[in-house]
């Protein structure tokens, strides 16, 4: 691919999603996190969470505009994105599935309840279903063992969920 | 607020609780709602920090190591003696008390609790360790799926700048310290307490050399305590109380003061959370509590307080839960919330699932972590479809020495590992029915779990 070049320091200057804009609340929002930290990187996280609950995901342009907000280098914040699961550097469905996969899960039987979701939704972990409603994604304990198997569906926790239960539970996002 | 407002509503309010037995939990409502300023007050709240706010930082750390308050995170080391160790002094810039909410160890759900319905009690034990150690912010890094609690949070600290207890002015004295929420989004090994700094400030959580220990140069390079949320809503009633008090809470034979919250989970009759005195034994809470086991299910083998901890066996149920008495059979208390191992589950197949866990949330960054797990899941994979080889077990073994204590930058990987030991010491035939399994020939497709 051809692309305008800076010839004097080898840089892409048309760099890849230039045509994201960061939306002023947003701007304000990651601006109020830096003044809650000794150094404007510590907002590093909350602002990919800032931009993600707008756009659902952190597109490429967003790691350049919060780079420029913060005054670190892209590739530091593009380090921060790609660290930590539940950062989204590519498009999720409209409702994000949390399937604990953790011990106590794994005893209370929630690999019935991924197979069910798996048949079900035609995805498997990792995925999102072709009309975009949902990603199903794995996640570390969700803290809720004594009602496991646990599910959390955007900012909802459910359990116990199974084979039984989880389709309906589903029904509420659409 | 509505009936059953959290996911940690449950056995923790129905139990009956008392001000003089249940220093974390007497205050909690029947209904499970969030107790506000107002409740917190009139239920002696924030007495313990107006009494700290009397003492010198040293005598506050004396008082809580002389209780014989240790650390509920996982580690258990006193807390009294950690506050001890923090730099301070006119020389030293006052520095942070960083409370440790990023509760992801597996098979645990207490710290969730705490904050959901308690967050004035964090609170108060932030400003009590915020006096002992000259700290002039509190940050509480919570994992990012706890929304509830950091809504509870939230307006819990809102509460309490309006009312005077946090800012330039806490309650009238002339101490300055404020506490900002700091949600995290996600992997495990943000609850190491220095890769947690890292990813306080903003960075990948990679943990950090030590030493500089976290209390002579942690966040931004200054001295700082990093406290679990249990181990702070601890301090409160230490100082209202005093240490008499706190350290005969727990029962005869604990060498730790207090109570603790404990946990029983599994295919148990009654999986739930409850505040017990330390040193109650492991049957108490299984059989008294837990209820035993659901019909038609035995007890194999259980792990006492989460997934970095070792297997014990139903005989061990006779321990006493603290740290001394989990020490005495073999491994640690953990975070004290333990899990039934039923019959129906292979320990194969369970020690696959732990290490796929452990393998993924290593932050890869010591070689022996980030080769040596997956290392252990290949193997576990292959003995679970009974496709081992001669050797695989000796491996596993060598495994279980070369990631341990010591061996790697932090102790991700030795947690990862001590269940793989302990499996392997009291469960070996199964482990051995993996290699060359009769079923091999007959099964081009993977043995199912359970049936090896």
């Amino acid at each position: 691919m051809d692309q305008p070049m800076n010839k004097d320091s080898l840089i892409f200057t048309d760099r890849p999603g230039s045509d994201f804009v960061l939306h002023d609340d947003d701007r304000h929002a990651i601006e109020h996190e830096m003044s809650h930290y000794e150094n404007p990187r510590a907002a590093s996280i909350g602002a990919l969470k800032i931009v993600q609950k707008r756009h659902g995901w952190v597109p490429d342009g967003a790691i350049y505009a919060i780079s420029d907000v913060l005054g670190i280098s892209s590739s530091d914040v593009e380090g921060v994105a790609t660290f930590y699961s539940l950062i989204f550097r590519q498009p999720v469905g409209r409702h994000v599935i949390l399937l604990c996969d953790s011990m106590t899960c794994y005893i209370n039987g929630y690999e019935s309840v991924r197979e069910t979701l798996k048949d079900a939704l035609g995805i498997s972990p990792g995925q999102t279903t072709a009309d975009g409603r949902f990603t199903l994604l794995p996640v570390c304990c969700l803290g809720n063992c004594d009602k496991g198997p646990a599910m959390m569906v955007d900012e909802h926790i459910h359990g116990p969920v199974s084979p039984d239960n989880v389709m309906r539970l589903l029904e509420e996002y659409s | 607020m509505s009936a059953s407002p959290f996911a940690s509503f449950g056995t923790i309010n129905a139990m009956p609780r008392a001000a003089e037995t249940h220093p974390l939990t007497w205050r909690l409502r029947d209904d499970g709602a969030v107790v506000g300023l107002d409740e917190y007050r009139n239920k002696d709240g924030y007495e313990g920090a107006r009494k700290a706010l009397d003492m010198k930082a040293d005598d506050i750390a004396g008082l809580v190591k002389e209780a014989g308050l240790k650390g509920r995170g996982g580690a258990g080391f006193p807390a009294g003696v950690k506050w001890s160790l923090t730099a301070r002094g006119e020389e030293m810039p006052r520095g942070y008390v960083v409370c440790n909410a990023d509760e992801m160890e597996p098979n645990t759900y207490k710290d969730r609790m705490l904050m959901e319905q308690l967050p004035h009690l964090l609170i108060e034990g932030m400003i009590i360790s915020a006096l002992a150690n000259n700290s002039f912010r509190g940050y509480i890094f919570l994992r990012g799926e706890y929304v509830d609690a950091a809504r509870s949070l939230e307006e819990a600290l809102v509460e309490a700048r309006e009312a005077g207890i946090l800012g330039t002015h806490v309650l009238g004295s002339d101490f300055d310290f404020d506490i900002f929420l700091h949600t995290g989004a996600g992997r495990y090994i943000c609850g190491e307490e220095t890769a947690l700094i890292n990813s306080l400030e903003g960075r990948r959580a990679n943990p950090r050399s030590k030493p500089p220990f976290p209390g002579q140069s942690g966040a931004w390079g200054k001295p700082t305590v990093v406290n679990n949320v249990e181990t702070l809503c601890n301090a409160p009633s230490i100082l209202a109380n005093g240490k008499d008090w706190y350290l005969g809470l727990a029962l005869e034979g604990s060498d730790d003061g207090g109570t603790k919250l404990f946990g029983f989970t599994g295919q148990v009759n009654n999986p739930g959370l409850w505040e017990l005195p330390l040193g109650t034994t492991a049957r108490e809470i299984f059989e008294d509590y837990a209820q035993g086991m659901k019909s038609g299910y035995q007890l194999k083998a259980w792990q006492p307080g989460g997934a970095g901890t070792g297997f014990l066996l139903p005989e061990h149920l006779s321990a006493q839960m603290c740290s001394n008495g989990i020490g005495e059979v073999g491994t640690r208390m953990g975070t004290g919330l333990s899990l039934a191992i039923d019959h129906t589950v292979s320990m194969v197949s369970l020690l696959r699932n732990m290490e796929e866990f452990f393998a993924r949330e290593s932050c890869g960054w010591c070689t022996p972590c980030r080769d040596g797990l997956p290392w252990t899941v290949r193997i576990l994979r292959s003995l679970e479809r009974g496709e081992g080889e001669q050797g695989d077990i000796e491996i596993l073994e060598e495994l279980t020495g070369k990631l341990g204590p010591g061996k790697t930058f932090c102790a991700h990987a030795p947690g990862a590992i001590e269940p793989l030991g302990s499996a392997i010491q009291y469960f070996r035939d199964e482990f051995e029915q993996g290699i060359n399994h009769p079923k091999r020939e007959a099964h081009g497709e993977p043995i199912p779990v359970g049936s090896v």
